[in-house]
């Protein structure tokens, strides 16, 4: 197994706002990436240094067995990639910005362009100065997605997008996923993280917190239990990994670390279990949990 | 809810936003309008050497041409009015028009507008608003120039009509870009209407003031310009020149008004047609992109260049035509810029002037990189195989390229113009050629001042056009100002050998491509290494 993207230890810092703050990031060849964070965590810088547009203060980088920077328009050759914001040429078409990107690419794949533009419903005959957001962020995908490359570099890319949209995007992605494509999805859609990508990797104030498969990073949380016993139960309060525990009569809830599961399901089963509701933790539990307290430290905007 | 409802927010925002540009453009006016009249005084001390010179300004169609027919020049408050109101005239225009699309049309076309418009504003507000803060920028700039003015040592009623006069300029191009921030939905293009209404008022004013008693002398009449240059502030002020410019400042206000009423928000009245579906084979370099984007500013140029240039040539017969050419006329002519033969050094001096203009382009041309960047246009490119140096020499050879092109129009057009009223074709053509091409060097070194600001400097890219302005500004007033050498040694084109008419040295020029070209690898190289954003 190779990796596209390996970053370790990344620090970069505007003036004097640390952006990013001793950041890893690891992408496996042909996995789609989830790359979360809040606003303002780094995860735009991170993408701009991974493109050679801004040069690291320390760290290693390395991108498809290149330096980012160094090697930029070599590398640039082999990837594809669709900003946050997307600006377009004033007085260029939708239709020439896809073929002028395309080209400087090294080719676009004309059958794709045609089939991407009737599936994302966009009109290449508009100036670029009359699309709307979500259409100016069309123009950029198709663009990205009828290149013959290696690796797509994606930021927020439906942020602009309706669910209609959103879901020709999945399809897309999910095709080029069985095409061999490895993908760095940035992205606030949790729905859209949580079927799209293989592994995810959540940052906070330019530093990695969680990253891992969804699973792995699901076991690293708390699982949510209902249950109605016999008898009341007792001792739940003294195992380890116990939360928020509520018993009203025969009837308890709390939440537990996915870790010590097992144990309250012993506990449990003393007071004789007459049902059971057990909640695996979402995703967007785990992203609160990391986002909830971001309200003091300071980070880097794009 | 009226249709100015939210105005005083607006105005209170747009004058927030021009806390700094604003007063730099007023402060240069209360210097200039005070050093002015000042450094006439020590030129010409009495009223004798002020007499002689005024009488060789005042016999002379090509300083008419240049800066305005020659009145009142035997008063100290005369002579240094005709000396500044152009540049002043042409100034406040330029201010007006920048302020007023900056408030309106560049807002609606970012989108920003749409966040205020969403809020409790009234559709008439934001137009409102930037009419205002550009009239009271505009009656700022006239309250200064009567104050340096007064201070400068010329009498106090005087230098209020002279100030008036300059605010009416600027108040009738208020209207003008009130009306062409209308027309397209591209802020660039509207700026680019008035300008270039700005610059035939210009044109058409020279053509007026050099006719004589059979030409078409009213063509002076059909323009704000020609209005302050002929309003004589020290001798006998024509108030109603201030009336006209305010029923103009009005009328094209309304007519703004109007259209606003009629059109859709973000819509221009020139509609954006569909255009192609997919791109022509050609369009997959940087350079032919960049193509694109520098063409239509290109032909606007070239148009003007060709038009000026022909129209500035064909005055060339009437300079000839001087039969007592007193010493003052030769002197005046020198300190212009050329030799001594008259229709040369006429010819000179405009070519060195329009080598100057050129160097706007060249700034402009150059600074388009840096507005492609800070629009976030380049970062989609240089994440293709598209290397910096690659993107930013695109730029460059429309930047160097077109102005040398620019300079080749000027002067074979002023060359047509010259060669077919003197009925000396080939010769001229030949002359103003050479004259105009030579100017090029000094024009791109200006290019390499904007692309090592771009490169080391990227949030200060203004500096370009400060150096721009320090050179016309040398250029022009400091020959009259009897500027120091060293001082008139910072701007290139004083090193350019005088043209047609002098002869032709290698080694300034050699020294000015030298300079550019090192300013250019200084600017590319930072360029380089540098965060881009």
């Amino acid at each position: 197994m190779t990796t596209a993207i390996e970053v370790s230890d990344l620090h970069k810092t505007f003036g004097r706002t640390p952006a990013l703050d001793g950041l890893d990031l690891t992408v496996t060849t042909g996995e789609v990436h989830g790359f979360l964070g809040p606003n303002g965590s780094g995860k735009s810088t991170t993408i701009r240094i991974l493109l050679g547009l801004l040069r690291a203060d320390s760290g290693e980088t390395r991108l498809l067995d290149g330096d980012p920077w160094r090697d930029a328009t070599t590398l640039h050759r082999r990837l594809a990639y669709v900003p946050g914001d997307v600006n377009l040429w004033p007085n260029l078409t939708g239709g020439e910005t896809i073929d002028l990107l395309g080209r400087l690419r090294g080719g676009l794949d004309s059958k794709r362009r045609t089939a991407l533009l009737e599936r994302f419903d966009l009109d290449p005959s508009k100036k670029g100065r009359t699309y709307s957001k979500g259409n100016r962020q069309k123009v950029a995908l198709v663009a990205a997605l009828a290149s013959d490359v290696e690796l797509l570099i994606l930021d927020e890319p439906t942020s602009g997008l309706d669910p209609l949209m959103e879901e020709v995007f999945r399809e897309a992605i999910t095709e080029e996923k069985h095409a061999g494509r490895t993908v760095l999805l940035s992205s606030h859609i949790l729905s859209e993280v949580e079927t799209l990508c293989d592994r995810v990797s959540i940052i906070r104030a330019g530093h990695t917190v969680e990253t891992g498969t969804l699973a792995e990073l699901r076991h690293l949380t708390r699982t949510s239990i209902t249950a109605e016993t016999t008898t009341p139960p007792t001792g739940l309060d003294t195992l380890p990994g116990v939360h928020d525990l509520a018993i009203e009569g025969e009837r308890m809830h709390c939440e537990v670390d996915t870790a010590h599961l097992d144990e309250l399901m012993r506990a449990l089963a003393n007071s004789g279990i007459r049902s059971l509701t057990s909640q695996p933790p979402t995703l967007e539990e785990l992203f609160l949990r990391h986002y909830e307290d971001t309200l003091t430290p300071a980070g880097a905007t794009k | 809810m009226t249709s100015l409802t939210g105005t005083p927010s607006l105005i209170r925002l747009a004058l927030r936003r021009d806390r700094i540009i604003l007063p730099i453009w007023i402060y240069a006016y209360l210097i200039i309008a005070y050093a002015n009249p000042a450094s006439i005084h020590k030129l010409y001390p009495t009223q004798a050497a002020l007499d002689a010179a005024a009488n060789g300004i005042g016999n002379n169609p090509a300083l008419v041409a240049l800066a305005g027919p020659a009145v009142d020049l035997n008063s100290l408050g005369g002579f240094s009015a005709w000396k500044f109101v152009l540049f002043a005239a042409l100034g406040a225009g330029l201010m007006s028009i920048l302020t007023v699309t900056r408030h309106t049309r560049a807002e609606e076309e970012t989108g920003r507008l749409e966040l205020l418009g969403a809020g409790i504003l009234g559709r008439q507000a934001p137009l409102t608003a930037a009419v205002t803060v550009a009239s009271i920028a505009n009656l700022a700039l006239g309250i200064v120039t009567a104050l340096g003015a007064t201070l400068g040592g010329t009498p106090l009623a005087g230098s209020i009509a002279y100030g008036a006069s300059l605010t009416a300029a600027g108040w009738a191009f208020t209207g003008i870009a009130a009306l062409t921030t209308q027309l397209s939905q591209s802020a660039r293009t509207c700026n680019g209407i008035a300008i270039a209404v700005l610059g035939a008022s210009y044109v058409l004013r020279v053509i007026g003031d050099t006719a004589g008693p059979h030409g078409p002398g009213w063509l002076t009449w059909t323009n704000p310009i020609g209005w302050t240059l002929n309003l004589h502030p020290y001798s006998d002020p024509r108030w109603w020149i201030i009336a006209i410019a305010l029923a103009t400042t009005v009328a094209f206000t309304a007519l703004g008004y109007t259209i606003t009423n009629h059109r859709d928000f973000a819509s221009g009245l020139l509609a954006d047609r569909p255009g192609p579906t997919t791109a022509t084979p050609r369009l997959r370099t940087p350079l032919a992109l960049a193509t694109r984007l520098h063409l239509g500013l290109f032909t606007a140029w070239a148009i003007g260049f060709a038009l000026a240039g022909f129209a500035l040539g064909t005055i060339t017969n009437s300079i000839g035509a001087i039969i007592n050419s007193s010493p003052q006329v030769a002197t005046a002519l020198t300190q212009l810029g050329g030799q001594t033969a008259l229709t040369n050094a006429y010819l000179a001096a405009i070519l060195s002037l329009t080598g100057m203009i050129a160097a706007i382009y060249t700034v402009q041309a150059t600074l388009r990189l840096r507005g492609e960047e800070t629009s976030g246009r380049i970062e989609p490119l240089l994440a293709t195989h598209v290397s910096r140096t690659r993107l930013a020499a695109s730029h460059l050879t429309y930047a160097l390229g077109g102005t040398a092109l620019l300079l080749a129009i000027v002067g074979v057009t002023t060359g047509l113009g010259a060669g077919l009223t003197t009925h000396n074709l080939g010769s001229q053509l030949g002359n103003d050629l050479t004259a105009a091409l030579l100017q090029t060097p000094a024009a791109w070194t200006l290019a390499g001042v904007a692309i090592a600001v771009i490169g080391l400097l990227p949030g200060y890219s203004g500096l370009a056009w400060a150096a721009i302005a320090i050179v016309i500004l040398i250029g022009e007033l400091g020959p009259i100002l009897r500027l120091n050498h060293w001082a008139m040694d910072i701007s290139p084109f004083t090193h350019l050998p005088k043209l047609p008419g002098g002869t032709i040295t290698a080694t300034p020029i050699i020294w000015l491509v030298a300079i550019a070209a090192a300013l250019t690898a200084t600017g590319l190289a930072a360029f380089r290494r540098r965060d881009i954003g």
